[in-house]
Parts: structure tokens; C-alpha cells; sequence
């Protein structure tokens, strides 16, 4: 479903992304791990669109993003770091927005629009403007807008960051609840996480992948180690 | 291109979702209004059923009121992250330019136009010719759209928009005293007269003017579109980068 092969962003001296290259299925969940600044969140926004790559392809769907960058984010669902959003609208006019982009108009729109506000739970703030919610309502409605079209492939940069236990529990279960036909790709430092739901992991450190494994594998490379401990080893380049 | 329309929409309203129109409609009316019956203006004191007093302070009150409108448009989005947000949707750089600009362009017409009870006032008190009124409008319309290129240009370039506002504040006044008598006489005497008439042509005054006096010179409107479209298109660029 998307494929990312050799991606290279550099910013001045600093090679952000060196070589990324990976596969993800259909029904996978991929946490995507690594310290902060080791690339994930800049290898993230290649595969959608948002930045250009200086080498490398990624396709969505056998789409070339570089080639076509409408139609992969057409496929695509993004929550970007930190869910922004447009302050002064009321989630279901912000929703409806989305849903406008989509091409969806009329009965069409209400109909994803109202789907999406269910699937996150936002019927209760449905028609507050967005800077009033609390960070994890915020939260939802960028999940709300990721899934409003129902995309082939997920891209999440750090769905659960800021969130509370709770929150985060209620995220983990809607993104398991819908991975079985989708690609996701999630992006993480909470090491929980992974075991929690992901069926595929990769670690990133210094702009390069370290490991592509399952959690079962990663787990096997130490015996008895805490995943932290594998992590930090690792990762122990990239400070 | 059919994604223009809820760009347009949603950034249009966003003008009415926060007290930002409210305040801008308010305070250009009435320092427009007051400049007009101020006795720069002499709007009674002339005798003449017109709005060449009301409309004489367009090119100077632009150039303060136009980048307070389009300082927003791209470092707002910037500033916020929402940027990432937009082009990460099926849009394309075109369609969010043009989206965001025709949405503030029309706020600006509707600003203009909402100064209609002059009209009004002018058509009460006197006989005025209609014509010239309307080709007054219509050149206001299209000056605020070339203001409004520069600033949404200046805007892209930066996420600050303080910054913005600033830059797009020079970028008009320059565009704006290469028209202006005194200085274009000052031109005349340091550069060859061909250089300094052909400066006083990139200037909003000089293109206003005829508008004021009933004359659609074509020459006009092409400069007004084409200042438009080659800020559009830097915006493009910009965006892009």
C-alpha cells in the first residue's frame, strides 16, 4: 500500500532523512520509533506531499507522490504533529470544510461528516469552535479529519502525544478497530505503545532505519531486556 | 479547480468567525468617511455632487488598511501549522492561492461597497453622474485586488506577520509615492525624464485617477490585473519553495 523507497531530505548540512526505505501492507499498524529529530516527522510529511524529497520515491497505492501529489493525498489520511486545526470554526464547520475539499457536496458531505464525528466520539462538541476543547477533544478532531474520506492509508505523527491514559487508551482502540483493511503508519517515542498495537515496528535513529521487525523480533534481540534497554542500544548514537 | 470554492468560503467567512471584520469594516468606514468630510476632503465645501473627495484618499488609506487584511492570509497558516494541514489535502498551490485571494479581494469589495449611502447622499443632495461613480468603484475593486497581490505575496513569505505587515506596508507605499505629484517631481529632476515617467507608471495613483474621472482606460486595467497575477504567481512560487 505504501512504499517508500531510498528517501533523502537534507536541511543545510544535516542529512534529516539518509536512506529511508520500507514497505507497509494493507492491515498493518507501524509504530515508527526513534528520538526526536531522528527523522520521523520529516519522512512523514515526504510520503504525504508536504515536502519535497531531494532523492528517493515514495508511492501510495502505486501512486509516485512526486508524480502526482494530488491524487496520493486524495488516498491518504494525515494527522500532522499536534493536530492543527482552523481555530474559530466549530468542529462540523471544520469537518464540513475537509469534507468540501474531498468533493464531497450536500448529502454526501453531511453523511462523512456526521460518520466521522461518530467514529471519534465528538458528537458532545459538535458545534463548539475548535480553540475552546481540551487537548485530547482537539486530538479527535484531527483524527476525525484524517478519516473523514475513509483513505486506503493512515499517517500519524505522534497520535498520542499530550493525551491522558484514558485518551490514549480510546486512540489505540480506534486505530486497532480500523487497521484490518487499512495501511497505517504511526509515529511514536512511547515504547507501550508498540506492544499495545502495532503488528510491525521500525526504529529510526540519525535519519536511518536500525530495525524492521515485528515487536515479537525486537523483543528477541535481548531476552528479558525492557524494550527501552533494546531501544537505547539502539539508538545510542543519536543524543 | 473546482476546490477553490470551499477555500474561498472557508477563508471568507473566517473574516466573520472573529471580530477581525467587524472592527476592519467599522474603522475603514469611518476614517474613510471622516477623511472626506475633513477639511482635506471638503466634501460639502466643494459643491459638487461627486465622490472625487471621498474616493481621493483610496490610494493612502489602502495602503495601511490592505495589509491588515492580507497579512493573515498565509503567515496565519504558517504560524499555526494549518499550512501542513491545507497541503496535505487534494489542493493544489494554485488553487489555495487563488482560494485564499479571491476570498479576501471580495472582503475588500465589500468594505468599498459598503460606503454606498455617499452615493446615496450625493445623489440626494445633487445630480450626480452616475457613470463616473461606477467607474470609481470599479476602480477602487481593482486598485484594493493589487494591493491585496502584494501583501498575500509578502505574506507567504514569512510567519510572522507583524513581519508581514511591515513589508507589505513598504512594498505599497513605494508602489504608491512613484505616483505621488511632489515626489514624481523630485524623480523628474534626478533621472531622465523617460526613467522617471516610466517609475510613475508602476504607481496606483497614476492608474486610479482616470478611474475617478469616468475613464476605463484598458491600459489601467491590465496594470491592476497584471500587478494581480505576477504577485499571484510569486505567491505560487514562494509557496512552493
Amino acid at each position: 500500500m505504501i512504499e517508500v523507497k531510498g528517501l533523502v531530505k537534507t536541511y543545510g548540512a544535516k542529512r534529516a532523512v539518509d536512506g529511508v526505505t520500507f514497505t507497509v501492507k494493507r492491515g498493518d499498524i507501524l509504530g515508527f520509533l526513534g528520538p526526536n529529530g531522528a527523522g520521523k516527522s520529516t519522512t512523514m510529511k515526504m510520503i504525504t506531499g508536504f515536502l519535497r524529497p531531494d532523492a528517493g520515491t515514495a508511492t501510495v497505492d502505486g501512486v509516485d507522490v512526486t508524480a502526482d501529489p494530488v491524487r496520493v493525498k486524495q488516498k491518504l489520511g494525515y494527522l500532522p504533529e499536534s493536530a492543527p486545526a482552523y481555530p474559530e470554526m466549530t468542529v462540523e464547520e471544520f469537518l464540513g470544510f475537509i469534507a468540501e475539499v474531498r468533493g464531497f457536496r450536500g448529502a454526501a458531505k453531511a453523511a462523512q461528516v456526521d460518520r466521522a464525528v461518530q467514529l471519534t466520539h465528538l458528537a458532545p462538541v459538535r458545534k463548539q469552535t475548535i480553540e475552546t476543547l481540551s487537548k485530547g477533544f482537539k486530538q479527535r478532531v484531527g483524527f476525525a479529519q484524517a478519516l473523514l474520506h475513509d483513505p486506503a492509508a493512515l499517517i500519524l505523527d505522534e497520535p498520542t502525544d499530550g493525551l491522558d491514559p484514558n485518551q490514549k487508551n480510546e486512540v489505540r482502540s480506534l486505530i486497532k478497530n480500523m487497521s484490518a483493511e487499512k495501511a497505517v503508519i504511526l509515529s511514536t517515542h512511547i515504547l507501550e505503545e508498540v506492544d499495545a498495537i502495532c503488528n510491525r515496528v521500525i526504529i529510526i535513529s540519525r535519519g536511518k532505519v536500525v530495525a524492521d521487525e515485528t515487536p515479537e523480533q525486537l523483543r528477541a534481540r535481548k531476552p528479558g531486556a525492557r524494550l527501552d534497554e533494546i531501544f537505547r542500544s539502539l539508538t545510542h548514537g543519536d543524543i | 479547480m473546482r476546490q477553490i470554492t470551499p477555500i474561498f468560503k472557508r477563508e471568507f467567512l473566517g473574516y466573520f468567525r472573529s471580530p477581525v471584520a467587524y472592527v476592519f469594516l467599522i474603522a475603514f468606514l469611518v476614517i474613510s468617511v471622516s477623511l472626506a468630510f475633513s477639511r482635506y476632503g471638503g466634501f460639502f465645501r466643494a459643491g459638487v455632487a461627486g465622490l472625487e473627495s471621498y474616493f481621493t484618499f483610496y490610494p493612502w488609506l489602502f495602503m495601511f488598511i490592505v495589509p491588515a487584511v492580507g497579512m493573515r492570509l498565509w503567515s496565519e497558516e504558517k504560524r499555526s501549522g494549518t499550512v501542513e494541514l491545507l497541503f496535505t489535502l487534494p489542493v493544489t498551490t494554485l488553487e489555495a492561492v487563488l482560494g485564499k485571494f479571491l476570498a479576501g479581494w471580495a472582503f475588500l469589495a465589500l468594505a468599498v461597497l459598503l460606503s454606498f449611502p455617499m452615493a446615496l447622499t450625493v445623489g440626494y443632495l445633487g445630480d450626480p453622474d452616475w457613470g463616473v461613480i461606477a467607474t470609481t468603484y470599479l476602480g477602487a475593486v481593482l486598485m484594493a485586488g493589487a494591493y491585496l497581490g502584494v501583501c498575500a505575496l509578502t505574506s507567504a513569505l514569512t510567519k510572522n506577520q507583524v513581519i508581514s505587515f511591515v513589508l507589505s506596508l513598504g512594498v505599497c507605499a513605494i508602489l504608491l509615492f512613484l505616483g505621488f505629484s511632489s515626489f514624481t517631481d523630485t524623480l523628474e529632476g534626478a533621472l531622465p525624464m523617460v526613467v522617471a515617467d516610466a517609475l510613475s507608471n508602476f504607481s496606483f495613483i497614476t492608474h486610479f485617477d482616470a478611474f475617478t474621472k469616468g475613464i476605463i482606460d484598458p491600459k489601467d486595467v491590465i496594470f491592476f490585473l497584471s500587478l494581480m497575477g505576477f504577485t499571484l504567481f510569486l505567491n505560487v512560487v514562494a509557496l512552493e519553495r
